[in-house]
């Protein structure tokens, strides 16, 4: 616990829990936690407080126990007055997860004998009922970021938070840093406006800078309004008080020995299927973590080819339809289910029930998404957690083993927080008219108390709000279309219904990619088609398009035979296929961390590390040493050598996918402008791997090619800026800036666009901003967004600092055993350059030639001017 | 490169001579057709004021698409001072755009009108005889020498005709690479032009749409590249 942040006065059970609570606890044969008397005796004092606990301290109860006792404290309101609007909210990132919380809420409320009404609102809430909580608002009510933005949009918000007093956020950590997070901030802003004497609980896992959280927590003080500051002259921020539990057991990981053979790449980790299957059989619960929905697919598919036991094995997964879904979450609470494929939609605290072993395929990318996942076995904190990591190729196996290092040491790498993006607050804004008429000196004051817009300069804001009123274009010829206009008053109101109702289908921050629903027919008959058949799942058009009629793929842990798409649905049929055709490759959302990355690249460098690897990784290196080189920890290794007609350069610079893409696009202009003749590049989390038709080796050894220049930090000047403002990731970040501010619907009333539609559009969209208004608010939007999440600028930046100056080249006969994970990669960038003329140049000729050939002159003449 | 820029330099790329119906065309990078003959200007699907059309619907689209759109057309009008342009329909994106077009815009597309004489064929996005007050005639269609214009091409064989409302593209894929542009699509008979707006997508012209317009082998996508354009029969385009 923080010495520094001692309670008003030190709390016991007597002093503080009222009896009836008191006496629950002795009956359940517990003692409240320290913890949770601390968290209650800073709350009674009015305090906000950052709860820290590892899985398994009680977290729940210790952020609601504040809320129970003063809601049983509370008398009973008169009658004739106004219903008393929310006293408690609770904020969670997933809805599952609120409707956990609603059920194991009901145990102390029940077992106390408290009058405390709670109840959800989530996306999946009827209308019906959100209108009855509207007349006649719950005591608590739980919910989730996006449901939180609609309610203080609406009209009656002043009454339904009137009475507000606590706002509990969950898993507090996995919201801050994204898009969510900041709206969220907004709504708290807007809250504690509401309720000015709001006070704030946040609960999160262990987090490498609680200072954030405990800013995020409180009201912020805007730079230019205050004249505390500490003695070098920084601002001195509020924070909420921070109570922390120590982590309870270690928990027992270990890295799968496996007899087979490790691939060299991949992320499938077939090879282990039988060890895993055993690893099933000899616990009760097992679950199961891959990366991607694809692992998934096959992981399950795999699993079931080997299943002679037939042991009840489920999947789970975002894209799965949500009643199966709720079929498999219940089977696993009912602990009818023996394991669980899932992805991150299980990542956050949902209370499984008896899970004894945790199974992580594929390396964890994050020592603390790591953590995370372990925690979700055995949800008692005082015994360790058991699980087993499976590495999916030999770099994985070395991600392991550093992972697995970092877990022992407790290390933390969440990512960092960044200034509030321009297209949430265009839409908070936005929403905040729809509520009711602002004043933009009141909206600005208010914005500023959020953290992650704390230092909003008010020029940007005023660019906001004209962006929001009219689409903030130079060329003024908006304003009969206006979407908020200043009144007489000096308020700015929304001009027509229409616009409020427009938002409420389009607000929140999650833009999904486009996808269509998969509907399993009998046949692709028209008859069939009619009766249609159950809906198994969501799926990504641009997957789609890869398609032809007839292809069979995997999903829904059954392959498929694509049929076609049929009024935005995709149609498929069953087969009799084992083997899908058509592979679908997701590789690794997540970025190999910079910490992992800096200790890959440790453990590489030592040689006397390897030792606790297994003998076939040990061996890979081993003969990468003689045949070529192993890189230093500070060094960047560059390898060159011909495969076929192509000449490769791979570099190592370990620092994940993203950075490695974005190296490999500056790069190539480079080698362009060099004469290499780059024809593309791929990127892994380890490696870059870059081809042409110009012997790259040879120019380097003679001099031609200059690696430190090629190297050189100025890349990221001209060179990125050039590239990033056509890059197709920088579009696509556009189109969700565009969406989330508002400028393209996610959907217009009554009329469903497809995800195609609004993707070519804004595409034009984006060109034509570009060469007419290049500094307008969504472009601003657009490169921060592209410039550290999208593109890892900084930890290309880095990379290029550290590197300079230890450049170790290799110009080598044939591909070395490092190069090869690289070399099978799949999912290759190419570049856009002279290439695409010169393809159709060779249809072009291609078919002057067969018509020079053919016999019967069937095309018709042709002549240059 | 931003497509907006390719489209600006294409437009100073040579063009490439065909025949419609025994008519000689002069197919423009920029995606007009001229037939010198005539001293005739085609241009199909400006689609003028899409973004003021989105603004109207509460999505408050960028205005620039119409400058952009006015300003490659005065690049081809000056590059081949025709005496007429015929506009192949769907000029304005919706009905009420010709009316609400903002002056500035009004007086650049007035400037392109003088002196020479200006066509409007109906297109579905404008089917009343359309632009009000903007002079110039119109017409739901409109015969000149060997060809015939209209917006929507008739099903079945129609030699001579001149259409566009399809957006047509090509795709060419080889060696694992892609390319997918517009084109102008054609058999020596007929044509159905790319569209010409900036901010107007397209439809691949293996699409079922196309089907039974052209004949059978003699099917040919004139593909815009970025240097010049490129004849590709129907039989080497891929479809996506």
């Amino acid at each position: 616990m923080n010495v520094l942040d001692r309670p008003p006065s030190p709390a016991t059970a007597s002093d503080i829990l009222p009896p009836r609570f008191r006496a629950w606890f002795e009956a359940k044969g517990w003692a409240p936690r320290d913890h949770q008397l601390d968290l209650l005796a800073r709350a009674e004092a009015g305090r906000s407080v950052l709860l820290i606990a590892p899985t398994g301290a009680g977290k729940t109860l210790a952020g609601f126990l504040p809320s129970l006792v003063s809601l049983a404290r509370r008398k009973r309101a008169a009658p004739g007055t106004r219903p008393r609007g929310v006293h408690t909210l609770y904020v969670s990132p997933l809805k599952a997860l609120a409707a956990d919380i609603e059920r194991n809420l009901q145990t102390p409320v029940d077992g106390i004998g408290l009058k405390i009404s709670v109840e959800t609102r989530t996306g999946d809430t009827s209308q019906v009922r959100r209108q009855r909580q509207k007349l006649k608002p719950p005591d608590i009510l739980l919910t989730t970021p996006e449901q939180l933005a609609l309610l203080i949009a609406a009209k009656d918000a002043r009454d339904f938070f009137a009475d507000l007093e606590t706002v509990v956020f969950d898993e507090l950590h996995s919201l801050v840093a994204s898009k969510r997070g900041h709206l969220l901030a907004l709504g708290l802003a807007r809250l504690r406006r509401l309720a000015p004497g709001l006070k704030t609980v946040g609960l999160s896992a262990t987090v490498s800078d609680p200072d954030e959280l405990r800013a995020w927590l409180v009201p912020q003080v805007s730079m230019a309004e205050t004249e505390e500051a500490d003695e070098h002259g920084e601002l001195v921020q509020p924070l909420s008080d921070l109570i922390t539990v120590e982590g309870g057991a270690k928990p027992d990981i270990s890295i799968l020995a496996s007899e087979a053979r490790v691939p060299w790449q991949g992320h499938m980790a077939r090879y282990a299927m039988p060890e895993i299957y055993e690893a099933i059989k000899a616990h009760k619960t097992t679950l199961l973590f891959v990366n991607t929905r694809s692992q998934a697919e096959l992981l399950f598919q795999e699993l079931w080819r080997i299943n002679e036991d037939t042991l009840p094995i489920a999947l789970h997964h975002g894209s799965l339809d949500l009643g199966q879904r709720k079929r498999v979450e219940a089977a696993m609470s009912r602990n009818e289910l023996r394991a669980v494929v899932a992805t991150s939609t299980l990542d956050l605290g949902i209370d499984w029930g008896d899970v004894d072993l945790v199974v992580h395929v594929g390396a964890p990318k994050g020592a603390s998404r790591l953590a995370q996942r372990i925690g979700r076995a055995n949800h008692r904190m005082d015994e360790p957690s058991k699980a087993i990591l499976v590495p999916a190729n030999r770099f994985e196996v070395m991600e392991c083993q550093v992972a697995l290092d970092a877990n022992y040491l407790g290390h933390q790498d969440s990512p960092p927080m960044r200034a509030g993006c321009l297209d949430v607050l265009a839409q908070h804004v936005l929403g905040m008219a729809v509520a009711e008429p602002f004043r933009a000196d009141d909206l600005f004051a208010e914005v500023c108390t959020a953290l992650p817009y704390r230092d909003l300069d008010r020029p940007t804001f005023d660019q906001v709000i004209d962006f929001v009123a009219t689409g903030g274009y130079a060329l003024r010829v908006y304003e009969q279309y206006a979407k908020i206009r200043l009144t007489e008053d000096g308020t700015w109101r929304v001009t027509h219904p229409r616009i409020a109702q427009n938002y409420r289908m389009n607000a929140g921050t999650i833009i999904e990619s486009e996808t269509l629903s998969v509907r399993l027919i009998r046949r692709k008959t028209t008859s069939a088609i009619k009766r249609g058949g159950p809906v198994l799942g969501k799926i990504e058009e641009n997957f789609l398009e890869t398609l032809s009629p007839g292809d069979t793929f995997l999903f829904a842990g059954q392959v498929l035979a694509f049929q076609g798409i049929h009024e935005m649905e995709c149609l498929v049929t069953k087969t009799q296929d084992d083997e899908a055709k058509v592979p679908y490759y997701g590789g690794s959302k997540f970025p190999l961390t910079t910490y992992l990355a800096a200790q890959v690249r440790a453990m590489l460098a030592d040689p006397a590390r390897w030792g606790a690897l297994p003998d076939q990784v040990r061996d890979w290196l081993a003969i990468q040493s003689r045949k070529s080189a192993i890189p230093g920890a500070d060094e960047l290794l560059i390898e060159t050598f011909p495969v076929g007609n192509r000449f490769f350069m791979v570099a190592y610079p370990f620092e994940g996918r993203l950075a490695h893409q974005t190296l490999g696009m500056l790069l190539t202009r480079r080698l362009e402008r060099a004469g290499a003749k780059p024809l593309g590049f791929v990127a892994t989390d380890y490696a870059l791997s870059i081809w042409g038709r110009g012997d790259m080796g040879a120019m380097i050894a003679s001099d031609r090619i200059s690696l430190d220049a090629l190297f050189d930090e100025d890349m990221l000047g001209d060179d990125l800026e050039a590239w990033m403002a056509d890059s197709w990731m920088l579009k696509r970040s556009f189109r969700q800036c565009a969406v989330i501010a508002g400028l393209v619907p996610k959907r217009f009333p009554g009329q469903e666009k497809t995800g195609r539609q609004v993707t070519v559009s804004s595409d034009l969209v984006y060109d034509v901003l570009r060469a007419h208004e290049p500094d307008h608010v969504l472009l601003k939007a657009t490169w921060a967004d592209a410039a550290t999440g999208l593109l890892d600028v900084a930890r290309v930046s880095d990379l290029l600092a550290r590197i300079r100056h230890h450049i170790r080249h290799q110009d080598l006969e044939e591909i070395s055993p490092l190069a090869v994970p690289i070399m099978l990669e799949a999912g290759r960038e190419r570049i856009d350059g002279e290439g695409s003329d010169e393809l159709l140049s060779v249809a072009a000729e291609a078919a002057l030639v067969e018509k020079a050939l053919s016999e019967k002159n069937k095309f018709y003449s042709t002549k240059w001017t | 490169m931003s497509g907006l820029r390719r489209r600006f330099l294409a437009a100073e790329k040579t063009c490439v001579d065909t025949e419609i119906n025994g008519e000689t065309v002069r197919l423009d990078p920029s995606g007009v057709l001229y037939a010198p003959d005539q001293g005739l200007l085609v241009v199909s699907d400006l689609h003028l004021e899409k973004g003021a059309a989105f603004a109207r619907r509460g999505a408050l689209l960028p205005p620039y698409d119409t400058l952009a759109t006015l300003q490659l057309l005065k690049a081809a009008v000056e590059r081949h001072a025709p005496r007429a342009v015929l506009c192949l329909g769907d000029s304005f994106h919706d009905r009420r755009g010709a009316a609400l077009m903002p002056p500035v815009f009004l007086e650049m597309l007035a400037d392109l009108m003088r002196n020479r004489a200006w066509i409007w064929i109906a297109g579905n996005h404008d089917p009343e005889p359309p632009p009000q007050g903007l002079g110039g005639q119109s017409s739901a269609e409109a015969v000149i020498g060997r060809l015939v214009f209209r917006h929507e091409p008739t099903p079945g064989a129609c030699p001579g005709e001149v259409a566009g409302h399809l957006h047509p593209v090509a795709r060419v894929t080889g060696g694992g690479r892609g390319v997918r542009a517009a084109c102008f699509a054609g058999d020596g008979e007929r044509m159905v032009m790319p569209s010409f707006g900036v901010t107007t997508g397209g439809l691949n012209v293996l699409d079922k749409a196309f089907a039974g317009l052209f004949q059978e082998g003699a099917a040919l996508a004139h593909v815009i590249g970025r240097e010049r354009i490129y004849p590709i029969p129907f039989s080497s385009l891929s479809r996506g």
